[in-house]
């Protein structure tokens, strides 16, 4: 066992440090080290998207990136999405307004996913959602309502910014 | 086809209670469980598929300074003298390995990857076996035996010989001979499908503390906490009062986690290290061993008239069980020839033991390969009897007073409205069209599916805020919206919003007995339960407002709007609020708890309506439209109604499509991962047309039929019938994968 190294990065906003194994994934660094279990192991594999993070501007499934590869980085997680001042984000709210979650382990991947996507393309296609959204699985819902529920987003928070 | 009574709350689609802690990570599953002191647990698995054990030595392992304990099959008190077809084994294995992945040994240590370290420092040696894999080969006289132990029930009768074969039944009425003289037309037609996986996105999970007095407790991922507390209190010899099991927040289940996997492990780990253990399974190890379900051979012999008027119906179904008895085979036997009227009708059910894990339920357990067979084999005839695949089935449908082909006599039920609904809907009279691509050929196909629902044992308990709100504890795991659809039912009988009641799901020493969540049974059962319990509420706040309005509480009335009146005093008027308000000072608390084992679960029949293109080059099969039709019985919440005929379409795509478990000569799984078991993604599928009919269960308070599972039911067969109708070949196997397609294509 390699010897444990201090990782300097930025959750949320937030200047954190860990002390961790090199072995240690980015989702064990938040989960078992920040104790921010919003993030999801589905897979441990990089094939279900249920621990999507943004990495510097970037989506990536945490349960693949290094921890020590997050030096000095910016990731934002589930716990990032909603704020006191500001509530439930409209992704958030559109994903409850649609139904377009049961069991909800895979929503927070999910929001995080569509977050990225909105964000690079506010007036995205139903194929574009699919073709974005198709590294995180969803056993429960079918994705129908999922996919409604992002297209509603963007609709809505289009006509706020517009 | 709505309901004929009008509701205030059941039937709208109010956001639910546990929405914003599942929008924001809040919410608290299995694997986010942490204690302090944790230990964590790993579990070493057979490498081979059937193999004898010969010796384990832990020692190595054991000195290991991050490990706190080791366990191995002898160290789990419950299964010492059970025969070696006993299910206990497949917790931690006995004499022998029976599949790949099989527990031998679990190691409990100061963090998991040292678990898994000391996991290589365990020496197993195994007597190397061959392995038996597949249904038929099994069944043969001359087969490798799994276990010698196991004999033969057949047809009510205990066999003197070992056989893999469990058990052997029959439903049979009616004459097969005569049936099959007075048909125009007879066909017999053969089908297998692969084991598929439930594929519930959270792997299994378990956390135990057994403290210094004995006390266990458990907190896991599970759609059976009561039955999760037997089953710790069988295997690991504790009395079940001891066992407290804390049913976390739940990732899918879809019948996966009705049974324990880890549970007993976690317990032994921590009983021997004096420590809390946790356990999480990666996905590999969800893949090799949990409960998948059947894959299974399907025999169809059916005849009919010319008018297309079935007349006899022979189906024989063998199911590999996995390594210990107990396919689903005697359900899907119940459900194969359930939506049609039959007089002459015989099946054969065959349960198999093979070198694969055991098999637990999936959704509708068995009835979707079974239905694959039936239902292919329905539009086959109404094919040659050029009768259109709707009318072919109307011609045919059960109905009340009909009797099942298994027995029992139907209730009101809503086959045919589902039926109806399906041939005057827009999708069926939608023209097909034609593409572009020459090579790519379209085919619109049809397929209904039965399943019976259950109900069963259920509690719940309501207590009266100060501020007029009710907190609901209820006894059924909430795996897909159901705590929602409580705190509704409680609402409509108070004349109070959802949001007004506050529901949770209480843990096992919190609230009374219940029985899983699983057989489409919990907005049944719990409903029931919770209407009960809401209107002894109601009782009790007409007592209280009479004892403050100071007249007899035959006077007091208690209006939709949640507010009181007494015949006499007519000017005074009081609130569910004001009642709740003075209730300390009125007689103490207003509570009250409910527990039923309700009957009276109403059957659900669906039809699935699919449009395919299949490319004729390359075998490959897209989606291009699906329409899943149900008889729901009464959608009380219907986002969430809709959302289970769409989930359940969904993995009945996969199902069809791609999904298999794919093992190799040796019997080793060779695709244990989402990469290589792949279930749909949203590039995979279209939109899914959910049509709620709604002939509500005469049995039930608020008509409620389950929906869950029928949903899955349908898929495989109608996407079979749809290929069939693009290319003009007959579906017989499932995955229908690019490579069967072509096989099939170029036959």
């Amino acid at each position: 066992m390699a010897k444990k190294r201090i990782i300097s990065f930025t959750v949320n906003g937030e200047a954190v440090e860990v002390l961790a194994e090199p072995r240690e994934s980015l989702l064990e660094v938040l989960r078992d080290h920040l104790r921010m279990t919003g993030s999801k192991e589905g897979c441990n594999n990089g094939n279900c998207g249920a621990c999507t993070v943004i990495l510097d501007g970037r989506v990536v499934n945490a349960c693949i990136v290094l921890g020590v590869e997050c030096e000095g980085s910016e990731v934002t997680t589930i716990e990032g999405i909603a704020s006191a001042e500001t509530g439930l984000h409209t992704i958030q709210t559109k994903y409850l307004e649609h139904a377009a979650l049961q069991c909800g382990v895979c929503t927070p991947g999910f929001i995080v996913a569509t977050k990225a996507l909105l964000d690079a393309n506010p007036n995205p296609t139903e194929h574009e959602v699919r073709e974005r959204l198709a590294g995180n699985l969803c056993r429960c819902t079918g994705y129908d309502k999922i996919v409604r529920a992002v297209l509603d987003t963007a609709e809505t928070m289009r006509g706020e910014a517009g | 086809m709505a309901s004929d009574k009008k509701y205030r709350v059941l039937g709208t689609r109010p956001i639910r209670h546990d929405g914003v802690d599942k929008v924001t990570g809040d919410a608290r599953y299995g694997a986010d469980v942490h204690l302090p002191g944790m230990l964590h647990g790993k579990v070493l698995r057979s490498p081979h598929a059937h193999a004898r054990i010969v010796s384990i030595d832990t020692s190595k392992a054991e000195a290991h300074p991050a490990v706190r304990a080791v366990i191995t099959g002898a160290d789990l008190p419950g299964a010492s003298e059970k025969p070696s077809h006993e299910p206990i084994h497949n917790i931690l294995a006995g004499a022998k390995a029976l599949y790949h992945g099989h527990p031998i040994a679990a190691v409990a240590a100061t963090n998991v990857h040292d678990a898994e370290e000391a996991l290589d420092l365990i020496d197993v040696e195994y007597d190397v076996l061959d392995p038996v894999m597949d249904v038929r080969e099994a069944m043969k006289e001359d087969a490798t035996l799994l276990h010698d132990s196991l004999r033969t029930s057949g047809l009510g009768e205990a066999s003197d010989e070992p056989s893999n074969i469990s058990q052997h039944f029959r439903h049979q009425h009616g004459d097969l001979d005569v049936g099959f003289a007075a048909a125009d037309y007879v066909i017999e037609r053969e089908f297998t499908t692969a084991m598929v996986h439930q594929g519930y996105i959270e792997p299994q999970n378990a956390t135990a503390h057994v403290t210094p007095d004995g006390r266990v407790t458990v907190w896991c991922s599970t759609q059976a906490a009561f039955g999760v507390r037997e089953e710790v209190s069988d295997m690991c010899d504790i009395p079940l009062s001891n066992i407290k099991v804390v049913p976390m927040e739940i990732g899918g289940g879809f019948g996966g986690k009705l049974f324990v996997v880890l549970e007993p492990l976690a317990v032994c780990l921590s009983a021997k290290s004096g420590k809390p253990v946790k356990m999480t399974m990666t996905r590999a190890e969800v893949l090799q061993a949990t409960g998948p379900t059947s894959g299974s051979h399907v025999k169809v012999r059916m005849g009919c008239k010319t008018s297309g008027k079935i007349t006899a119906a022979d189906v024989t179904l063998a199911y590999e069980a996995g390594a210990y008895a107990g396919s689903p085979v005697s359900m899907a036997a119940m459900c194969v020839l359930a939506p049609y009227l039959l007089e002459h009708v015989r099946i054969d059910g065959y349960d198999v033991v093979v070198n694969r894990p055991k098999a637990g339920a999936y959704r509708a357990p068995g009835a979707t390969n079974a239905a694959f067979g039936s239902e292919s084999v329905i539009d086959e005839l109404a094919k040659m009897c050029g009768i259109d695949g709707v009318e072919f089935r109307l011609l045919n449908a059960v109905k009340e007073g009909d009797r099942r082909a298994d027995g029992p006599v139907f209730a009101r039920i809503g086959f045919i409205e589902t039926l109806e609904a399906a041939r005057d809907g827009e999708h069926w009279n939608t023209p097909l069209g034609e593409s572009e691509d020459s090579s790519v050929k379209r085919g619109r196909g049809i397929a209904s599916g039965f399943w019976f629902n259950i109900a069963g044992n259920a509690s719940a308990t309501l207590s009266v805020t100060a501020d007029g709100n009710v907190t609901l504890v209820e006894g059924s795991v909430d795996i897909g919206g159901s705590r929602t659809t409580m705190a509704m039912i409680v609402a409509e009988v108070l004349g109070l919003e959802a949001e007004d009641v506050h529901p949770i799901v209480g843990d096992t020493d919190a609230i009374g007995y219940t029985d899983f969540t699983g057989g489409s049974s919990t907005t049944h059962k719990m409903g029931w339960v919770c209407h009960e319990a809401a209107l002894a509420i109601k009782a009790e706040v007409v007592e209280r407002a009479a004892k403050m309005l100071e007249v007899d509480a035959s006077e007091v009335t208690y209006h939709d709007d949640a507010t009181l009146t007494a015949s006499s005093k007519p000017d005074e008027k009081l609130t569910f609020a004001d009642v709740a308000a003075a209730a300390n000072g009125t007689g103490g608390p207003i509570t009250a708890e409910h527990s039923k084992n309700s009957g009276g679960a109403g059957p659900g029949f669906g039809t699935h309506v699919v449009d395919v293109e299949v490319d004729i080059e390359t075998g490959k099969v897209s989606i291009l439209r699906f329409t899943a039709i149900q008889d729901v019985g009464h959608a009380l919440h219907p986002s969430y109604v809709e959302g289970q005929l769409q989930g359940g379409a969904v993995q009945g795509i996969g199902w069809a499509l791609n999904e298999e478990y794919f093992y190799d000569e040796k019997g080793l799984l060779a695709n244990a991962s989402y990469l290589d078991y792949r279930v749909p993604t949203t590039l995979d599928v279209p939109m899914v047309d959910a049509v709620l009919v709604e002939v509500p269960n005469p049995n039930h308070p608020y008509g409620v039929r389950g929906v869950g599972e029928t949903p899955i039911i349908p898929p495989v067969a109608a996407i079979g019938n749809a290929v069939a109708a693009a290319t003009g070949k007959r579906m017989y196997h499932t995955p229908m994968n690019p490579a069967y397609v072509m096989t099939r294509v170029l036959s």
